[in-house]
């Protein structure tokens, strides 16, 4: 399945040394080469007729090459990461964007593909993966006026309902919902979280974290065992940048990998492979329906890292894949894989594949220790700093001490007023995952070692 | 407490005529530091600027007492300031280096000999001995008679590439142990941004490196590593000191990069962007494995080298047989996003702000 060379805009599966090859002088692949071939045939089936003779290298291919060619990423993706097997329960996180727009109707395609099969083989010994797709409401936040909110939400339900059988359930769970049970309460708790952090781009920031642990919610309460997310390069480009800017360079791998398994319900990218322009193309289409209303314009850094990307890929249209595949070189972490699962034998074939793509199996497994707020793993200096915690701290300074440096910076509120206040706001679940990871561990040791710190704090003063 | 009180309100007609320093809370505020965006006086700036390199100089061990020092000076801000900084925190905190000041000479009229006249003032100044070295003594070229032969494109290959291993040679006749250059955080934060944008991960995961070369003949240092070029352009303003600002007039225009666009848009909104940009440069997660080639020697000049000649003898070698343009399609690396800026660079801007690997080294 995978596309051709010469002509995959976004060169995803060539080895190491084409792309390095690329890397280096990405100026001299474009249509030039090509111009001896007849403009007017599809360059993959050489019998269609091309979408755009005019346009980039999308252009060249003909629409069911082209939709063949996207959906085929996805489905290495897929296969090869072992992100799907049969007896998952898939959570599609839908933004009403392009992005998870096509993550939808991928997923969906894959379901109702082995229904199929199931439907017609006589054994049924392949059950067919279960499909649920997650809404964040987030109107409480952005000011948007409820009659356009109601009418966006009963699109997407009719865009679900719409999808051939196995019919998919759909969550639509306002964001608020994290900061308490209580809807009105919840929308205050969060107005008042948000309003605590000053920096304009730790409170967008934030907000994505609370996103996450929304559809953690979700999956969780629901059944699922996988979150689909619709991440494309372009998006992936963007954090790589924003996340080298806010300093995290040492957590960066674990974001941006094709699996992501350090939450409760393990997050997977298949789109990791398809530019935004690919995808916009295909819904075009396709005539895939978006729902465009949360527009959430980016902030501060983030803006700016999206605008500086985009003018990039618009100097060379293979900036954003050299990004991506410049940090897919990082050396990601043992949670960057689908935990092995040895009650099924469906698996041995995947991992077979898998052995093709060179996945090493979890031979170190380190212990890494997260940030409460972006769960971020923290790095040697975050470390270092929380094992020199004093023992007299209040619950908020301990807190504070074990997140890491960039939210630190950008999200935590500088004076310990401050800081108790936006503690107090902090959604439970948050709270909850704090207190499992090293700080917590780390005042539970403190308890039991009480007695012998006394000439802890003397060395250290 | 009431005496602290009774102190500001004392000082308030003071405060009248500008905030007060909020370092020495004495003297009157005159700037801005852009580090940190606080309002300090001058004289405070001046402390903190060089303590903050002194620091780093002794954190990271740059320097060992008794050894030689060889400054790269091109009579720019970013080297001038370096060597005004250096020897004098080599007075004040005894480090017992012998300094000097290393340029080239390019040999471009009306740029690289006024250029000169600035470092030639500077070695008077600083009272550092100065080695020049010529490209035209080295390689029998001037950047004149190269860009003659070949026109105006191309020519930043030529600069680059003979530009370093002028440096090497010069440091090696004076026979220092290190080579001081004077990149600031901006430059090593670009640097950064490029390679991710070029994947260029051997380069990443050593970009960040203060120190350089180890392997090589001269290893060099960046004692600005964490200094930012506002401040250094500050310092240099402030003090009053004799450089040298004008663009190589053979870089084909006065632009920024995109790359440096950006870290300049970044530390309008946070200052702090610069440092954070080096410090997920530190931290990467890159396996040991991803190495550089292979170092050799060139069989013609003896100068480190992955391939049987080095570069600059490529280069030289097309020169002297009316072949310009060997060494500069072929082999990969430093150079290729690099040339691929000038080839675009009348119709397109280019990523990096460096053309030329600049005149400040
Ligand atoms: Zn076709
Ligand atoms: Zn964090
Ligand atoms: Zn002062
Ligand atoms: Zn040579
Ligand atoms: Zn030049």
């Amino acid at each position: 399945m995978a596309c051709n060379a010469s002509s995959c805009q976004s060169n995803c599966y060539r080895d190491e040394e084409q792309a390095r090859e690329e890397a280096v002088d990405s100026s001299t692949n474009p249509v030039a080469d090509d111009n001896n071939q007849n403009q007017n045939v599809c360059v993959k089936c050489k019998s269609n007729e091309p979408m755009s003779a005019t346009g980039g290298d999308d252009g060249r291919f003909c629409a069911d090459c082209f939709r063949s060619n996207l959906y085929g990423k996805f489905r290495l993706s897929v296969t090869s990461y072992a992100m799907i097997s049969p007896t998952d329960n898939v959570l599609v996180a839908f933004s009403g964007g392009t992005s998870s727009r096509v993550a939808l109707q991928f997923v969906h395609e894959m379901q109702n593909k082995s229904q199929k099969n199931f439907d017609a083989s006589r054994d049924r010994s392949l059950p067919v993966f279960g499909v649920g797709v997650a809404f964040i409401d987030e109107s409480s936040i952005v000011p948007v006026p409820s009659h356009e909110i109601d009418k966006a939400i009963q699109e997407i339900r009719l865009l679900v309902s719409n999808l051939a059988p196995p019919r998919k359930e759909l969550h639509v769970v306002p964001i608020e919902n994290i900061c308490s049970s209580n809807s009105s309460d919840g929308r205050d708790r969060l107005k008042s979280l948000l309003d605590v952090v000053s920096d304009a781009t730790g409170k967008e920031d934030l907000l994505l974290h609370l996103r996450m642990l929304s559809l953690q919610k979700i999956a969780s309460e629901n059944g699922y065992n996988r979150l689909v997310l619709g991440s494309c390069t372009s998006r992936i480009a963007c954090h790589v940048i924003s996340a080298t800017v806010k300093g995290q360079g040492y957590s960066l791998p674990a974001d941006m990998q094709y699996v992501d398994a350090r939450w409760e319900t393990p997050v997977v990218l298949p789109l990791r492979d398809c530019l935004a322009q690919e995808l916009n193309i295909l819904c075009q289409l396709d005539g895939l329906k978006t729902v465009e209303l949360l527009k959430g314009s980016c902030a501060g850094i983030n803006g700016l890292v999206s605008s500086f990307v985009t003018l990039l890929q618009e100097e060379n249209p293979s900036r954003e894949c050299t990004i991506v595949r410049t940090a897919g070189k990082l050396t990601p972490f043992h949670f960057n894989r689908i935990p092995e699962n040895n009650d099924s034998n469906l698996l041995s074939a995947t991992r077979r594949r898998q052995k093709r793509y060179n996945l090493k199996p979890n031979e170190s497994i380190s212990s890494e220790s997260f940030c409460p707020i972006c769960n971020s793993p923290l790095n040697k200096s975050d470390l270092l700093r929380l094992s020199n915690l004093g023992s007299c701290q209040t619950s908020s300074e301990s807190f504070g001490a074990a997140c890491c440096s960039s939210c630190r910076f950008q999200i935590l509120p500088n004076d310990p007023s401050s800081m108790e206040n936006f503690y107090t706001l902090l959604p439970q679940p948050l709270i909850a995952r704090a207190k499992h990871s090293s700080y917590g561990n780390l005042s539970l040791l403190r308890e039991q070692i009480q007695d012998c710190l006394v000439s802890d704090s003397e060395d250290e003063s | 407490m009431l005496a602290v009180e009774m102190k500001e309100a004392a000082a308030k007609p003071v405060k009248a005529g500008g905030r007060l320093c909020c370092i020495c809370n004495k003297r009157r505020a005159a700037l801005k530091r852009p580090k940190t965006l606080e309002q300090i006086c001058r004289e405070c700036f001046y402390e903190v600027f060089e303590e903050e390199i002194h620091q780093v100089i002794v954190e990271n061990q740059l320097f060992k007492p008794g050894e030689r020092i060889a400054i790269g000076a091109s009579g720019g801000k970013d080297s001038t300031v370096l060597a005004c900084v250096l020897s004098e925190l080599n007075r004040r905190h005894n480090y017992g280096l012998d300094l000097f000041l290393l340029s080239v000479d390019e040999g471009i009229t009306g740029y690289r000999d006024d250029s000169l006249e600035t470092v030639k003032r500077n070695e008077i100044q600083y009272g550092l001995p100065l080695k020049i070295v010529s490209y035209k003594d080295l390689y029998g070229w001037t950047m004149d008679e190269i860009v003659k032969t070949i026109g105006l494109k191309n020519n930043c290959t030529f600069c680059g590439v003979f530009r370093r291993q002028a440096l090497d040679r010069g440091a090696a006749l004076l026979k220092v142990d290190k080579l001081a250059t004077g990149h600031n955080a901006d430059d090593i934060a670009e640097t950064v941004l490029l390679n991710i944008l070029r994947g260029d991960i051997a380069r990443l995961s050593r970009c960040t490196s203060i120190i350089t070369g180890e392997d090589g003949p001269i290893p060099r240092c960046k004692p600005f590593k964490y200094t930012y070029e506002k401040e250094i352009v500050m310092y240099a303003y402030f003090k009053r000191l004799d450089y040298f600002s004008t663009e190589c007039i053979y870089s084909p225009n006065a632009y920024r990069g995109f790359a440096r666009e950006f870290i300049k848009d970044l530390e309008r909104i946070r200052p702090r962007a610069i440092l954070d940009i080096i410090q997920s440069g530190e931290n990467f997660r890159i396996s040991t494995s991803t190495k550089m080639p292979e170092q050799g020697t060139c069989e013609r000049c003896g100068y480190i080298s992955s391939q049987k000649w080095c570069k600059a003898c490529v280069l030289l070698e097309g020169l002297n047989r009316g072949l310009p343009k060997l060494g500069i399609g072929r082999s990969r690396g430093l150079n290729n996003d690099r040339k691929k800026g000038t080839k675009e660079s009348n119709a397109k801007k280019s990523i990096e702000s460096k053309q030329c690997g600049t005149l400040d080294f």
